[in-house]
């Protein structure tokens, strides 16, 4: 555990700044490009139902989909495009020390996102100039496009967790391994919890926009479809998520196990640790928190008496902000069951009576499930992020050591904090204007 | 060659494609703004459909060639985007508003918010290629030393060569989507719109010209390491590039749209592989070449086999793409 000493502090007074542009530029990509992975998969469902005689209804969902797509694609696109200037732009000496093992798969991604936005714009170019079928097929590689560039860039932040396949030999990186790098042992679980929580966003997205139109118009069929189509896809998603989560905190105990005592607040190793349900965590001590004995030993290890690590194996300058960790987790685990709890209720009343539940409440629910996933998938980035400072890559380059040394890094954070404020603004405007209905709306 | 010379290959044939069609869809923003008058409704028009269905697919050469540098030689990104950090938060917040500018204005029906997303679209269509083009000055003549920023944060893209970098940059964009868009208008059946986009490509190809002229004395007096190269090792490219580009004048003013396209292509195309082979071996002038920038030998053969998968599936859906966007509506 001793620092490689070839690695040296960067003079750069505004780290901060840094860290907050990556934040605010990782943060705001990621919403968008969840229905970059999630949202064509809906699309080609919509339209494969219309063509099997499911109606105008499903035609009309296809193509209003298709239009939301085309507008979060075009946003995603340019927003993910800043990520890989920032890649250099803020963390130089990270990409000129390691670009060598981690940029394989950006490389890869870079092709599977050409396979994506080319035959997007096949797809919705070639709506009325293509066969029906032939149509359909296009839709195909956007779904696999998506899929595929979404779980390489996910295998770079999972080396980033678990850096393996290079060597360093005296501050100089050799036998570097590229495949090796990305088949990390943190990309199985991380690629497929993030992948999940992109449906689930999606899902759950498409559906509040469509709840909301329910409870303004209960007869709409458009919106009653729309709801189902999209709400089914993530109640099936999200049972699956919630128990790969659940291995994804038993890989953590064993491969980032500080990462784990920040989510849970443990500053000593314990044997029979408990598990801690809310609290607030400060200055060494747990407030407030809802204690299960032995909890957590029994989760991450499967065994009660199993020992769990603590912050305090490792020298306060290397343990993770406690708080914000616990907080974040605490929130993903929450709206998590809470999503499971709405998607039962939906079961329970689609196999009672073929129909989804009727009151209020339910509908409520359903709109807030779309911010809702949104949160859960950010505070589980939080986790994932935050869990691993003050490292860029794990135990062997910290955040400081990676940063620019250029000057004037707020002026860039403020600029582009304006400029995402008005695209928010933006792509809300017109997301909403899209979905919302029309008047050539079918009826019941 | 190596595995590092056939990667910078196909960084520069990608980084060639941005040019040609990336740079084009600039270009159709540069005159979507200028548009005005009794044509304007349908310069609009052609543009949105001309551009519509390819421009994301296009952008993606920029991401290509990022990942790509980063992949294969990590000293030379990292100097690149810490020194030249102002321009390229220029170029991102340009590729932001642009993008999404032109994906709201198609989905909006208001004339007031058309307007001001078209305007929007416009202006980051200028600014973007501009700041592209002085980031490529800055590289060329040798503003860009290794390390974390390293260089001079501002003089480095604020320069003669810089400043001619971008206003050719943004002239060979203008120029390049005025002859596509001749052709465009042709096809669409509308000769009075082919002719005012002829006029707009064989004034824009002469101002090209004029810029690309002084710009020698530029290059001469700023940038002597390079010049020496251009008007040696790199002359007949040079050469290729004028020829080329002062036929696809005569060809336009004939009328041979189809033609005055390929040879477009080739004056800028051409332009771009001399500055490579003038500046070859280095990668930043003067100071870093492809041998010391390289990253790890299994690095370069994972990337060059993934980049050629990626080219088997890449190319032929791209050309699809081409085809199926010149088709009309069923």
């Amino acid at each position: 555990m001793n620092l490689p000493d070839i690695f040296v502090t960067v003079d750069q007074p505004d780290l901060w700044a840094a860290r907050a542009q990556m934040a605010l530029s990782l943060a705001w990509h990621i919403v968008i490009a969840c229905f970059g992975v999630g949202l064509p998969l809906l699309v080609l469902v919509a339209e494969f139902r219309a063509q099997r005689g499911g109606g105008a209804v499903y035609d009309e969902l296809a193509h209003r989909w298709a239009k939301v797509l085309g507008v979060l694609f075009a946003v995603g696109a340019v927003s993910g495009t800043i990520l890989s200037f920032e890649m250099g732009i803020l963390w130089p000496r990270l990409i000129e020390t390691f670009g060598s093992v981690l940029g394989l798969p950006f490389a890869i991604e870079g092709i599977a996102f050409f396979i994506e936005a080319i035959f997007i714009g096949i797809y919705l170019y070639g709506w009325d100039r293509l066969s029906p079928r032939v149509h359909l097929l296009t839709g195909i590689p956007i779904v696999i496009g998506g899929v595929a560039s979404a779980w390489f860039v996910v295998t770079a932040n999972a080396w980033l967790n678990q850096p393996v396949g290079f060597v360093l030999t005296d501050g100089v990186v050799t036998g570097v391994d590229p495949w090796g790098a990305i088949l990390n042992p943190a990309t199985p679980i991380e690629t497929t919890h993030m992948i999940l929580a992109a449906l689930m966003v999606t899902g759950f997205g498409i559906a509040a926009g469509h709840a909301w139109g329910l409870w303004r118009d209960a007869g709409s069929r458009l919106h009653r479809t729309g709801f189902l189509v999209a709400f089914t896809l993530a109640a099936l998603v999200t049972p699956v998520q919630i128990v790969v989560g659940d291995a994804a905190a038993q890989f953590l105990a064993t491969n980032q196990p500080i990462k784990l005592a920040a989510i849970e607040g443990l500053y000593h190793s314990e044997r029979g640790a408990p598990l801690s349900i809310g609290g607030i965590p400060v200055d060494g001590q747990m407030y407030f928190a809802l204690q299960i004995p032995d909890g957590l030993s029994l989760l991450a290890f499967r065994d009660p008496n199993a020992l769990v690590q603590g912050l305090d194996t490792v020298p306060a300058d290397q343990q993770p902000p406690v708080l914000p960790v616990h907080i974040a987790f605490q929130i993903m685990v929450a709206i998590g069951f809470a999503l499971l709890g709405l998607s039962a209720w939906l079961g329970w009343s689609w196999w009672r009576r073929r129909d989804p539940p009727g009151s209020r409440k339910f509908l409520l629910g359903s709109i807030l499930a779309g911010p809702g996933a949104v949160i859960a998938m950010e505070a589980g980035w939080v986790v994932t992020e935050l869990g691993r400072q003050p490292w860029i890559v794990y135990w062997v380059m910290r955040v400081d050591e990676a940063v620019t040394a250029a000057r004037g890094l707020p002026i860039g954070l403020f600029t582009l904090l304006a400029v995402y404020i008005a695209l928010t603004a933006g792509t809300v405007f017109v997301v909403r204007r899209t979905l919302a209905p029309g008047p050539a709306e079918p009826r019941a | 060659m190596t595995a590092a010379d056939a990667i910078l290959v196909l960084l520069w044939a990608g980084l060639t494609a941005y040019a040609l069609f990336g740079g084009a869809d600039f270009g159709a923003g540069f005159w979507d703004l200028l548009r005005g008058g009794r044509r304007s409704d349908a310069i609009g028009a052609l543009i949105e459909d001309t551009i519509g269905p390819v421009w994301e697919a296009n952008h993606v050469w920029l991401i290509f060639a990022l990942v790509v540098v980063w992949t294969a030689f990590p000293p030379v990104f990292a100097a690149v985007a810490s020194t030249l950090y102002v321009p390229l938060t220029a170029v991102a917040i340009g590729v932001i508003l642009r993008g999404s500018a032109f994906a709201f204005r198609k989905s909006v029906e208001e004339p007031r918010l058309e307007r001001w997303f078209g305007v929007l679209f416009g202006l980051s269509s200028i600014i973007t290629p501009f700041f592209l083009g002085a980031i490529a000055g800055a590289i060329a003549s040798g503003r860009v030393p290794p390390g974390n920023a390293a260089g001079d944060a501002i003089g480095s893209w604020l320069n003669p060569t810089s400043i001619l970098g971008g206003t050719l940059a943004v002239g060979i964009c203008a120029y390049l989507a005025a002859v596509y868009l001749t052709s465009d208008a042709r096809r669409t059946g509308d000769p009075a719109l082919a002719d005012a986009f002829r006029w707009r490509a064989l004034v824009m190809g002469a101002a090209v010209g004029v810029v690309a002229m002084l710009g020698i004395v530029v290059l001469a007096e700023d940038a002597p390491a390079l010049y020496d190269r251009l008007v040696s090792r790199a002359l007949p490219l040079v050469i290729l590039s004028a020829v080329a580009g002062l036929g696809s004048l005569v060809l336009l003013y004939r009328r041979r749209f189809s033609a005055a396209r390929l040879t477009s292509g080739l004056a800028v195309g051409s332009v771009l592989w001399g500055w490579a082979v003038a500046q070859y071996p280095n990668l930043l002038a003067g100071s870093l070449t492809i041998e010391q920038a390289s990253a790890a030998e299994a690095t370069l053969v994972a990337l060059l086999a993934s980049l050629l998968v990626g080219a088997v599936l890449v190319v032929p859906s791209m050309i699809a793409l081409f085809v199926l966007s010149q088709r009309p509506r069923a």
